[in-house]
């Protein structure tokens, strides 16, 4: 088995916690796993972006171009900016939160939900979810990300039990049944 | 028990299996969770120092009394750090001793792309190069059984790619570390001329030996596979060749230095055609040309990283095409919603000051709109700067200012104050106290009231110690960097004025102090007048709606710091209610 997964975002969405999970469900099915991120000045709302890879045995830690199974993109419009790896089957999880980069926040450029709409034609599996709306509805924002993992789950070949497992050793323990509710929520999308 | 953990916890997890006592340390990008994971240890003494010399002065001192000691930074850290490391070489150590240097190619967020290698050679000390995390920690655990046999530091070089990536470890237990007493010996620990003359022929005796022990079996292997093409390569570069060419013969050095030549030239004659493949410097290949053994030519770049993708590409493998698109709105790093930089920034870009900066998160004060920075070069920079700024152009100190954080200024700021005072200059510094190091992910410091740990420690006192220094009491001024017309007003009087001045902003960090964090705000359509001085502020929160022309607050970003109702003439901007 080999699995790319390419998560992107916007510094701060806080995309640590649900990449830190899918390496453990890995890790507990046996496989071999690297999970490449940058830190530091690329965190400040900048574009950010996280290479996770399981497999027999993984090498390199970033992902080679055009090999990303699935692309998790936290933010509407980030995954355009990482085209270089998209594989020809990919699967395009989209979380459809928009933040405005600095020059379309000022007013001089266009959100480019044109290019949006174009390049999720072009791929071959799109599941858009509002997150953040989800986990509105489950009581706390905080929890969008479990949203998009429960979605990530569904599309990967891991036992789900492994999954909640995961969640259980990694989550404050006060906070497991609302990650949970908020996972379950993105499985059954 | 296995676990997937970052190359930084694995170094924090062998110091901790090693039985290090003591690690000092300044966060530095990519090298800064190595101390944060090694504080949640107790049974070792973890400390922020205040900058890396301090830092590895500290574990001097802890060899030396005994125990074995780490300090961790980034590449240019170790520039800070280079004046006891290469001394260092000369006494040798007590207790273990490593220095873990992480280097960032492609400067994910760095001032500069320098390769740290070279400090190996140049402080004749032996430097290890792990692949992987596993590596890490079980190079490391051998680093301090090296410093010890050998009495060297060892240098331990980790990179981005290295540090921030998690791989599968195995854990094991803390071993007890041999029992070094505090070691009193003047010819060894006394380094004046007569004894360091002495010490030199021990350092080089050293190296051969060192040598002897890399051209043996246990370290730097070679793995023969196809004969036409050996590489030869090293830590994370191996995990691209290995995926790139997987069919070639490898030697994959373990030590960045020495370098086993022996070996070296065994293997090329092994193999048809004999590569180097290494990011950054062409470290390896001067010195394995300048043995006298052939090596093929690369087109490689030493500007950036290397990937599988780009390996393949070097051997002529038909390169992957693919498209990006270079025309996306571009998301740089920016400062974030709340943060205590924006005001005074905002501020200086009103006065049109000519800005010295310095590093932290408030370089990001370069950025448009606000565009309030016109020089960085190194931590501590801004004031020295400034200074020769002064001295050199008449009139100059009126029209600039210096700026630094707390943590840098504590760095090495002070001691360039010190200057500016004694030589009679009439800079102004801004001192952008947010009692927190922000750039590196909000670790504590000197001036923050807290340790590395949260709990209490004393307090540096700004303003007194500014006072001690020399600046006029009249000339020191705290302000609020929410304030504009505040800050506009104390910058004009400052820097008018024929004298050192500093001026102090004093919130803090909406990461060190969550309780600074209010209810959002948001905009009345119908008040606002479209005048986008609020989207001047470069707040992300801010979002300017170009079909009816009026700006809007994305309140699930907003923190409530009220800046932008400073700058709103119309009243169009309110607070949510509770």
């Amino acid at each position: 088995m080999k699995l790319d997964i390419l998560m992107v975002g916007v510094g701060g969405q806080g995309t640590v916690l649900s990449s830190n999970i899918v390496c453990d469900v890995a890790l507990a099915a046996g496989y071999d796993v690297k999970k490449s991120e940058i830190h530091g000045m690329a965190q400040r709302g900048g574009s950010v972006v996280t290479h996770i890879r399981i497999g027999e045995k993984v090498f390199a830690p970033t992902i080679p171009l055009k090999s990303a199974d699935i692309l998790v993109s936290f933010e509407r419009m980030e995954f355009l900016r990482y085209s270089e790896y998209y594989s020809d089957n990919m699967t395009l999880i989209q979380n459809t939160q928009i933040i405005s980069p600095p020059s379309v926040a000022d007013g001089e450029a266009q959100y480019p939900q044109d290019k949006i709409d174009a390049v999720q034609k072009s791929l071959k599996k799109v599941i858009e979810v509002d997150a953040i709306g989800k986990a509105i509805e489950l009581g706390n924002q905080k929890i969008a990300g479990m949203v998009v993992l429960g979605i990530l789950a569904k599309n990967v070949p891991f036992e789900k039990s492994a999954w909640e497992q995961a969640i259980r050793d990694r989550v404050p323990p006060k906070t497991i049944d609302l990650n949970l509710k908020a996972f379950e929520t993105g499985y059954n999308i | 028990m296995k676990k997937v953990l970052s190359g930084n916890e694995a170094f924090a997890r062998a110091a901790y299996e090693a039985g290090v006592g003591v690690v000092s340390s300044y966060p530095g990008t990519p090298s800064t969770e190595i101390t944060e994971h090694v504080a949640h240890y107790k049974e070792i003494y973890t400390e922020w120092a205040t900058n890396e010399k301090v830092g590895l002065e500290v574990a001097i001192g802890a060899s030396l009394g005994g125990k074995r000691a780490m300090s961790c930074m980034k590449h240019v850290g170790l520039n800070v750090a280079a004046d006891p490391l290469m001394t260092l070489s000369y006494t040798g150590v007590n207790a273990g001793l490593v220095v873990v240097v992480a280097d960032d190619p492609n400067m994910y967020s760095s001032q500069n792309e320098q390769d740290s290698r070279h400090y190996a050679r140049f402080g004749k000390v032996p430097m290890m190069e792990p692949a992987d995390s596993a590596e890490v920690k079980e190079f490391t655990k051998q680093a301090f059984e090296l410093s010890e046999e050998y009495c060297t530091p060892v240098l331990l070089r980790s990179c981005t790619r290295i540090s921030h990536t998690q791989t599968v470890v195995d854990l094991n237990d803390r071993v007890e570390a041999p029992d070094f007493a505090p070691e009193n010996n003047i010819p060894k620990w006394v380094m004046i001329p007569a004894n360091a003359r002495k010490r030199h022929k021990v350092v080089e005796n050293r190296l051969e030996m060192l040598t002897e022990l890399c051209e043996g079996d246990k370290y730097n292997k070679i793995e023969m596979n196809d004969k036409n093409i050996g590489i030869v390569c090293a830590g994370v570069t191996y995990n691209y060749v290995k995926e790139a060419m997987p069919e070639a013969s490898v030697l994959k050095l373990d030590f960045a230095w020495p370098l086993p030549m022996k070996k070296i030239a065994s293997f090329a004659a092994q193999v048809e055609k004999l590569y180097v493949v290494e990011e950054l410097d062409k470290f390896f290949e001067t010195e394995i040309k300048a043995a006298g053994i052939k090596v093929e030519e690369l087109d490689r770049d030493v500007c950036g990283e290397l990937s599988v993708d780009a390996v393949r590409e070097l051997f002529g493998l038909e390169p992957v095409q693919a498209d990006v698109d270079t025309t996306l709105p571009f998301r740089p790093p920016n400062m974030c919603p709340g943060c205590s930089h924006r005001g005074i920034f905002y501020a200086i870009n009103r006065l049109k000051l000519f800005v010295t900066g310095d590093i932290g998160c408030y370089t990001l004060g370069l950025l448009p709109p606000l565009k309030a920075i016109n020089s960085t070069v190194c931590m501590g920079a801004s004031i020295g700067m400034a200074h020769g700024l002064d001295k050199a152009a008449e009139g100059m100190s009126q029209k600039s200012v210096a700026v630094i954080g707390d943590s840098t200024f504590l760095h090495t700021g002070i001691n360039s104050l010190v200057n500016t005072v004694y030589n009679q200059g009439n800079s102004t510094v801004v001192i952008l106290d947010n009692t927190i190091t922000g750039m590196t992910g909000h670790q504590q410091n000197a001036a923050s009231g807290k340790d590395l740990h949260g709990n209490p420690a004393p307090k540096l006192d700004l303003v007194m110690l500014c006072k001690a220094i020399g600046v006029k009491e009249s000339n020191i001024r705290v302000i609020d960097p929410f304030d504009v017309a505040n800050a506009m007003e104390v910058l004009k009087e400052e820097t008018s004025k024929p004298e050192p001045s500093v001026i102090i902003t004093n919130k803090p960090c909406i990461f060190a102090d969550r309780s600074v964090i209010q209810e959002p705000y948001f905009i009345h359509e119908d008040k606002c007048s479209g005048c986008r001085v609020c989207t001047k502020l470069g707040c992300p929160a801010i979002i300017w709606d170009a079909q009816k022309r009026v700006a809007l607050i994305d309140e699930n970003l907003c923190t409530g710091c009220h800046l932008c109702i400073k700058v709103c003439k119309f009243g169009a901007i309110e607070q949510r209610s509770k």
